[in-house]
């Protein structure tokens, strides 16, 4: 099934967790060991999670704020590689029911080779990967490959591009698009406000594609307000924030006052 | 042969390198400088402005001197030097940083960003700054901070906040990286004043031609001085802005040979220095904004890199010269620690300049290669900038004990004021 029509049935079945908007999460390969990683996935599990983003350590991450900084360069210096998100990702995929995105930059898939990332990426059972630092005019060729194994590349929508360049990102974008709701890095807070309904708005003008908001949602009243704007809330750094305030006791808690009424 | 006219669906590649690699949100703003300076690049009257900028408050041109002592010594070829330490500033930074400053006011933007390593890039842009009064700020990796302070005290002085980067390896990629994350937010009222011809297009044409006024003047300077066009020319590199400012001055002169020189540290070997060309370490990649040869291991995350030349000290090189390298018109060496100890030693000595640690790079590659040429051939060696900077490393480096005594007696005056 694709990405899409996997989406689409999430979607229908929203009424059913009694939640509004669909989430995707995030956690960085081995940070702070896979074992970790483990237990808060097992978390998002009971959650209800559609979506996870398995971030493969790099060590230039220039799009992340400082929480995912320090977790890429932990994660490399305590030795994670590669081939070790890869034998992960296969763990995931074959044990959730979630489905599993890779995100990271594209110095990992460039170094590794197109073809050879795209067949572990699809081996691992992967449905997406999301590269902030790829813009669409330097992927076509990847993209192309990508088609070729059922793999979708997740595009960013932000509120700085014209409605010209908009509809460029909505031609190449398969399966979601992801749409940042500020400037800035990953980390701080976002307000869920008029100007953020209005940029969904203009991204929705140019595609049918399910729609993701990120860039500081931890609360309620964020996903309420992505579920009625948009598809997918993407929650990144509060739960990583949770977890290293306390483990999975902390992150339940975190994911309880996200999703409960 | 002109290095910018770019092949149809390829602006901003050299051969395989170069390119824009950025995050989507910084799309419409990097589309926005390209268009302002494709302008100001085909508008003469901004040469000429940057031009009379550079001579009024910089004190260009600056000279080509003979060095006829060390030449003498080492009884080989004539040598050369091209006198960017002269520059206000005291390195060739400056020429692009008022160039980009000029860009900035077309623009209509109020604050500017930098990265810094040797801190000579940081110390322009402050400069820069605080003369045409944009709000500035300045990241700089912890290590280079320790190591160049100096630079750090005057960067302050002129109102420019400096901020020490802890994250990576502390040093001047971890300082781009900081950068970026600052732009992506601010990029409304923000240009990022980028300090080498690297990084994503249209950074390296844009270095690249500033700075290549020192080539532009250097080609009739030699013509005097040494009667004949030099037949070696040596620059140092670290991003590449210097060397190719120069060597864009004898493009069309194939018969002068160009020589880059890298940081080779403590020699061969992952981790023991910044050679990316001259040595086997380095291999293709895509970061920093930009495809080219970098320092990194089988996962594509930069390995460590070491060179007593903070300047020098980065992982990733000018794809306009990794094109010329390729295509056999630039040659590559690299040059240790050691040797640019020796070499800033023989300069000091024998003819009373200083250069930086960076250019002393340059200096100890021609020095080698001097003695096996003949005294009718010429070298000219790019003099990117002064080792004043330097005094704490160079200090360090010669085991000066009377520096040693005075830092010493400074330091307990000052735990004497604090009691
Ligand atoms: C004096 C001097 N020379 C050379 C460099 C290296 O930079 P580039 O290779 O861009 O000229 C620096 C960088 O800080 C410098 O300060």
């Amino acid at each position: 099934m694709s990405l899409q029509h996997y989406l689409a049935d999430c979607h229908e079945q929203l009424g059913d967790k009694n939640r509004r908007a669909m989430l995707m999460t995030h956690v960085v390969c081995g940070y702070p060991s896979f074992e970790d990683n483990w237990q808060a996935l097992e978390v998002m599990q009971e959650f209800g999670v559609e979506l996870v983003e398995l971030q493969f350590p790099f060590s230039e991450p220039s799009a992340d704020g400082p929480l995912f900084v320090k977790a890429n360069q932990s994660a490399i210096d305590a030795g994670v590689h590669v081939a070790d998100c890869f034998a992960f990702m296969r763990k995931v995929s074959n044990h959730f029911s979630f489905k599993v995105i890779m995100m990271g930059y594209y110095n990992t898939v460039f170094k590794t080779g197109s073809d050879s990332f795209l067949k572990q990426l699809k081996e691992a059972g992967g449905e997406a990967f999301i590269l902030p630092d790829l813009p669409v005019d330097e992927a076509g060729e990847l993209h192309s490959a990508a088609a070729q194994y059922g793999l979708d590349p997740i595009l960013l929508m932000t509120p700085t591009n014209t409605d010209e360049r908009l509809q460029q990102l909505a031609n190449a974008a398969r399966g979601f698009i992801y749409t940042v709701a500020r400037k800035g890095v990953t980390g701080s807070s976002t307000d869920m406000n008029q100007d953020l309904a209005e940029f969904i708005k203009r991204c929705r003008q140019h595609t049918d594609l399910p729609l993701a908001v990120g860039f500081g949602v931890s609360k309620k009243s964020d996903i309420d307000f992505i579920g009625e704007h948009a598809d997918i809330a993407v929650i990144g750094t509060a739960a990583l924030q949770a977890w290293e305030q306390g483990g999975a006791v902390k992150l339940r808690e975190f994911f309880t006052q996200l999703t409960q009424s | 042969m002109d290095l910018f006219d770019f092949e149809n669906g390829r602006e901003g590649y050299y051969g395989e390198y170069g390119g824009t690699f950025l995050p989507e949100i910084l799309h419409t703003t990097i589309e926005q400088l390209k268009t302002e300076f494709r302008k100001a690049k085909q508008d003469p009257a901004f040469w000429q402005e940057f031009v009379s900028l550079m001579q009024s408050y910089s004190g260009r041109p600056t000279p080509v001197s003979p060095l006829p002592n060390l030449s003498a010594k080492l009884g080989g070829a004539q040598i050369y030097i091209k006198r960017e330490d002269l520059n206000h500033t005291g390195s060739h930074k400056i020429n692009n940083v008022m160039g980009q400053g000029l860009l900035v006011k077309r623009m209509g933007k109020s604050r500017v960003i930098a990265e810094t390593g040797a801190g000579q890039h940081g110390y322009a842009t402050a400069t820069m700054a605080a003369r045409f009064g944009f709000e500035s700020k300045i990241y700089m990796g912890a290590v280079d901070v320790a190591r160049q302070r100096p630079n750090v005290f005057w960067m302050e002085n002129m109102g420019s906040e400096v901020v020490p980067v802890t994250d990576g390896q502390q040093t001047l990629k971890d300082a781009i990286n900081e950068c970026l994350r600052d732009w992506v937010t601010n990029m409304d009222n923000t240009h990022y004043v980028l300090g080498t011809a690297c990084g994503p297009h249209p950074f390296p044409e844009m270095v690249s031609w500033f700075q290549s006024i020192i080539g532009h003047e250097a080609r009739e300077q030699i013509l005097t001085a040494a009667g004949k066009l030099p037949d070696r020319i040596y620059a140092c590199v670290g991003g590449g802005s210097n060397a190719i400012g120069i060597f864009q001055g004898f493009m069309e002169d194939t018969e002068v040979e160009l020589i880059g020189c890298e940081a080779g540290g403590f020699g061969p070997g992952q981790g023991n220095h910044a050679a990316r060309l001259a040595y086997k370490d380095a291999s293709v990649g895509v970061a920093q904004g930009m495809k080219t040869y970098f320092l990194q291991n089988d996962d594509g995350n930069m390995l460590e890199t070491h060179s007593v030349a903070a300047g020098l000290d980065y992982i990733g090189v000018n794809p306009i010269l990794v094109n010329l390298w390729e295509k056999n018109r630039v040659r590559f060496e690299a040059v240790t620690d050691q040797e640019v100890t020796e070499a800033l030693k023989l300069s000091m000595r024998l003819e009373g300049v200083i250069p930086a640690l960076e250019s002393a790079h340059g200096f100890a590659q021609a020095i080698k290669e001097a003695t096996q040429m003949q005294p009718n051939e010429v070298i000219l060696i790019n003099m990117s900038g002064r080792g004043d900077k330097d005094i704490f490393t160079i200090a360090d480096a010669l085991d000066d004990q009377h520096w040693k005594q005075f830092i010493s007696e400074k330091a307990a005056g000052y735990r004497g004021g604090e009691s």
